[in-house]
């Protein structure tokens, strides 16, 4: 028997706002334990929840790029659960009536196509703190708790079961990522957890409408983690399946060193959650003014800027797919070329140079030494032969490692382009005198010659001359000397 | 001179005149507590804090820049969150919980320079009718020391009737502030919910709780709400409508409707209770206002209503005591759900427990909408009662309590018969709207009886107009203070 899975997702997005989604605490990453804390969301006694506005902005951006019906009233519950990184022994969070439904987003497979990919709904809720336990403190029958991210804002995005391959997955997970990014409402950071996805999957014989017991997937911290988890899954439940056996309904959690699944302790997810609406906090209306707002307010999307940087910079379309892909390198390149003559050249200057230096160091655009703007410095350099396309590149280098600004580069080392015709000319008549074998050669029909003599004049001009002046000019001093032998002869 | 027998609107000439000061007032309120330890009222005495706080106060007096309730002693519910100084909740499992932050109507009155004395003693977490739920022991009632004081607000009412302080704090989750200022003898009101910022209460049950005054006169309670009252950005349930000043409000009841809801007339009335509210309409109908009667049909679903939404908030409200961060902490569970199940078994008190395990029932999977969701429906229901009674009248006047204080013990047993205790305040909470007790007359054992007035949502000046009406002219109200 053939089977098809199917599975949905549950990812959580951790919101770019900079304080929390209750209380002023930071909601910045990464600082050291329990440093950014206050009463309310340490859960003490007598504190009350007070919604961040900033919150409401992102979750409207988000439901309006995926289609969502917005409720014009939402209501915020409380999740019921015990757990000791969980100070008020509730969550924050939405139930019965969430921020938006109904939505969807489209997904490009390699080889299958276009996919709608619905979405159930798009709710807010409050991150729970981290538990730590680390060896030193287990050996003392020790836990730690970091409250931090406590608070942190989160949107809960829960797909429809649509999913019927890891494939469909990953295209999907790169396209939220790169709309939330767009949105600027979250970093799409998965390492980190900015991003967290969780899977429910089950399989079915091809043609049964009935789904199969499904199980839950947690722990992947990357895409092609989740796709790894998910092929593995669908390999389990197919062996089990195939011999006849049943799939239990469990929660399981992705090794990723030993790449494969393994179960949660029952306990940690046998809940009753007791949702109920949460008292201290009013529903959430957005009325139809905020929505006209909020729509006006919309940044660009990618679809859009594709469609523009067509338009607005003649360029061709694959390269703006490529330029478009990260919303950081399309600003990148907006930036470098606003004042560029060449679009097209700040377009291949960015697609090459740029991402190759991003790949091999591994970093975010932001953190590379070398700006926009320097960028723009070298290319209109070009463009007013002030320096050569090889000294370009030298000097995108020096600038890469330095993060010097491109023209003092050129001052301080002397690369400026030397067009200065009688300068080469001299040079070339220097260079001629001294290789007389060459040039007899040369005169004699070896043309391949002619790429020596350039050699060596770069090799002369530390590669600092025009190379089109010196082609012009090589070329017609040869001429002269062509003639000159004729009439000696 | 007898400090006991003025309120604060007395003392206040007093104060200005010079002829008392601040720190006199404070020491006459810590002798008191002092001679009175057996009423158990405070858990908490700040004796130098106050008398220092005496001190600047008296310097501001002379200044001439004394705040508007400078001189004004305050008793505090502990249930409201005092920084630096022991916060209980007349719990075990907060028994020693110091909070880094305080509630807003405490940094209000504290800026009108009112002098905060202690804290007193409650129902644990505010959760009973009597003040016998104390881990702290019971209050006893002043007039009466072997009868409770009412609850859950027992002590800030046995402090104001015993002239412990001048006036109290005490919250209200379905009658706490009412019922024990009608066992006590002392004004109580509970404002209109969103009044007053629950910033810095403990929740009990966040949808109903609402912080208010207990005083010796209406005036006093008018002029704390005055200063408790506004929209505070700590708390979204928070209402910005301006309160009106009470010293400047009309005294005549003259051509205005007062409703009598014949659902509260119960055989439960014990015959005392129901003559002095007879009385008090007599009174009223003698100074040309309009008595009618109003119907409050669902009135009978009200308890069991409340103890549904009460118990399921709380449930969720009281699960932070699970002794990780703060709080009791049983130090001898050997892994994380022993903790938690020791650290409440034996922090919380059964009363406490009872509720929690009812909330959360209620709240359960496959009962939420038996209980919870129905729970909703009625609320929603007894509000409408009030709305459409009020399309009618301007003020609903109602006993505050079926009985008299009873005796210490006499229902600890029989939880369901204590919850009945609750059954004239509690709708009040469900509906949001405000409501004042004040003493109405004696039983035949000299125990105080109150008459509870319920306003339109906000409209506490309509209460307030008929109980200073009542205090001042009622012919039995000649003696409200008690001799302790
Ligand atoms: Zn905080």
């Amino acid at each position: 028997m053939i089977y098809e899975p199917v599975i949905g997702l549950e990812v959580h997005i951790q919101l770019l706002t900079q304080s929390k989604i209750f209380c002023s605490c930071s909601a910045k990453f990464g600082a050291s334990p329990n440093s950014q804390v206050c009463p309310v969301c340490l859960g003490m006694p007598g504190v009350l929840p007070v919604l961040n506005k900033k919150v409401i902005e992102f979750a409207l951006r988000l439901a309006l790029a995926t289609n969502c019906q917005i409720n014009h009233r939402s209501i915020i519950e409380r999740k019921n659960y015990f757990y000791p990184d969980l100070p008020k022994g509730y969550q924050i969070s939405q139930y019965e009536l969430p921020f938006c439904e109904h939505g969807f987003v489209d997904i490009y497979v390699e080889g299958l196509g276009a996919k709608k990919i619905g979405l159930t709904r798009i709710h807010l809720e409050e991150d729970a703190g981290k538990s730590m336990h680390s060896e030193s403190y287990v050996a003392r029958d020790e836990s730690l708790v970091d409250v931090n991210r406590c608070g942190v804002p989160l949107l809960e995005i829960v797909s429809d079961p649509d999913f019927r391959s890891p494939r469909e997955v990953s295209a999907y997970l790169t396209k939220l990522r790169q709309l939330v990014r767009y949105l600027g409402i979250c970093d799409g950071n998965m390492e980190e957890g900015s991003l967290r996805c969780d899977a429910n999957i089950s399989l079915r014989p091809v043609g049964q409408q009935q789904l199969g017991v499904k199980t839950e997937l947690k722990n992947m911290n990357s895409i092609s983690a989740v796709e790894k988890a998910l092929e593995y899954e669908i390999r389990r439940q197919t062996a089990i399946l195939h011999d006849g056996g049943k799939i239990k309904q469990q929660t399981l959690l992705w090794n990723s060193n030993k790449s494969v699944v393994e179960p949660m302790r029952s306990k940690e997810f046998a809940h009753d959650y007791r949702y109920f609406p949460e008292p201290d906090l009013l529903p959430v209306i957005i009325t139809a003014a905020r929505l006209e707002q909020a729509k006006s307010a919309m940044p660009e999307l990618p679809q859009a800027k594709r469609t523009r940087f067509i338009e607005q910079y003649k360029l061709p379309e694959y390269d703006a797919q490529v330029l478009t892909e990260d919303l950081e390198i399309a600003d990148f390149f907006e930036q470098a070329a606003a004042g560029v003559q060449d679009k097209k050249s700040a377009s291949n200057w960015v697609m090459g140079e740029v991402m190759r230096a991003l790949n091999e160091q591994g970093c975010s655009i932001k953190n590379l030494r070398i700006t926009p703007q320097h960028l723009a410095d070298i290319l209109v350099m070009l463009e007013q032969h002030k320096i050569n396309l090889k000294i370009g590149k030298a000097v995108f280098e020096e600038c890469l490692q330095t993060g010097e600004n491109p023209a003092e580069i050129v001052a301080k080392k002397g690369l400026h382009q030397i067009s200065d015709s009688s300068a080469i000319e001299t040079l070339i008549d220097k260079i001629l005198d001294n290789n007389p074998a060459e040039l007899s050669s040369y005169l004699e029909g070896k043309e391949k010659l002619f790429g020596f003599f350039i050699g060596q004049i770069m090799k002369e001009t530390q590669g600092k001359a025009n190379p089109k002046t010196v082609n012009e000019l090589l070329k017609q001093k040869l001429r002269q000397r062509q003639e000159t032998t004729i009439n000696i002869n | 001179m007898n400090i006991s027998s003025l309120d604060y609107s007395s003392l206040r000439s007093l104060l200005i005149a010079k002829e008392i000061s601040c720190q006199e007032v404070t020491r006459f309120y810590l002798d008191k507590i002092e001679q009175n330890r057996q009423l158990n009222a405070f858990i908490s005495v700040f004796a130098d804090k106050a008398l220092e706080r005496a001190r600047e106060i008296d310097y501001k007096l002379a200044q001439g820049t004394a705040g508007s309730l400078a001189g004004l002693v305050l008793g505090i519910k502990d249930l409201l969150v005092m920084q630096n100084a022991r916060t209980t909740c007349g719990s075990k499992i907060l028994e020693n919980f110091i909070p880094p932050f305080q509630a807003t109507v405490l940094n209000k009155l504290q800026a009108e320079d009112a002098i905060f004395i202690g804290k007193t003693n409650l129902d644990e977490f505010g959760m009973g009718s009597s003040n016998e739920n104390s881990y702290y022991k019971p209050v006893k009632n002043p007039h009466d020391t072997t009868r409770v004081p009412g609850g859950s607000s027992g002590g800030s009412a046995a402090a104001v009737a015993g002239s412990l302080c001048t006036a109290a704090l005490g919250t209200d989750t379905g009658g706490s502030i009412r019922q024990p200022a009608s066992f006590c003898g002392v004004v109580g009101l509970k404002p209109t919910y969103g009044r007053v910022s629950r910033f810095g209460m403990v929740a009990y049950a966040s949808s109903l709780d609402q912080i208010g005054p207990l005083a010796k006169s209406v005036a006093d309670a008018a002029l704390l709400l005055r200063f408790m009252a506004g929209f505070d950005e700590l708390d979204s349930t928070s209402a910005s409508v301006p309160v009106a000043d009470y010293s400047v409000m009309n005294g005549s009841v003259k051509g205005l409707r007062v409703g009598i809801p014949k659902e509260y007339f119960i055989s439960g009335l014990e015959p005392d209770v129901n003559s002095a509210i007879e009385n008090t309409i007599q009174l009223l109908k003698d100074s040309g206002a309009e008595i009618c009667e109003v119907s409050l049909p669902h009135t009978e679903y009200a308890i069991a209503t409340y103890y549904i939404i009460a118990t399921a908030e709380a449930s969720a409200n009281l699960a932070r005591f699970d002794g990780v961060r703060y709080g009791y902490r049983d130090e001898h569970a050997s892994n994380l759900e022993e903790m938690y199940i020791n650290s409440r078994t034996n922090g919380f008190g059964e009363e406490v427990k009872r509720r929690i395990m009812l909330g959360t029932y209620v709240l359960s999977s496959g009962y939420y909408d038996a209980y919870y969701r129905k729970a909703q429906k009625v609320r929603t229901l007894i509000k409408k009662d009030f709305e459409e009674a009020f399309k009618t009248v301007h003020c609903i006047l109602t006993p505050t309590s079926p009985t008299t204080a009873f005796r210490l013990n006499e229902k600890v047993a029989d939880p369901l018969t204590m919850y009945l205790s609750d059954v004239f305040t509690v709708s009040l909470n469900l509906a949001g709207l405000p409501g004042i007790s004040l003493p109405c007359g004696k039983d035949k054992q000299g125990l105080p009886i109150g008459v509870q007035l319920i306003g339109k949502a906000f409209d506490e000046q309509m209460i307030l107009r008929f109980a200073g009406f009542i205090e001042k002219n009622n012919p039995i109200l000649n003696n409200r203070q008690v001799s302790v």
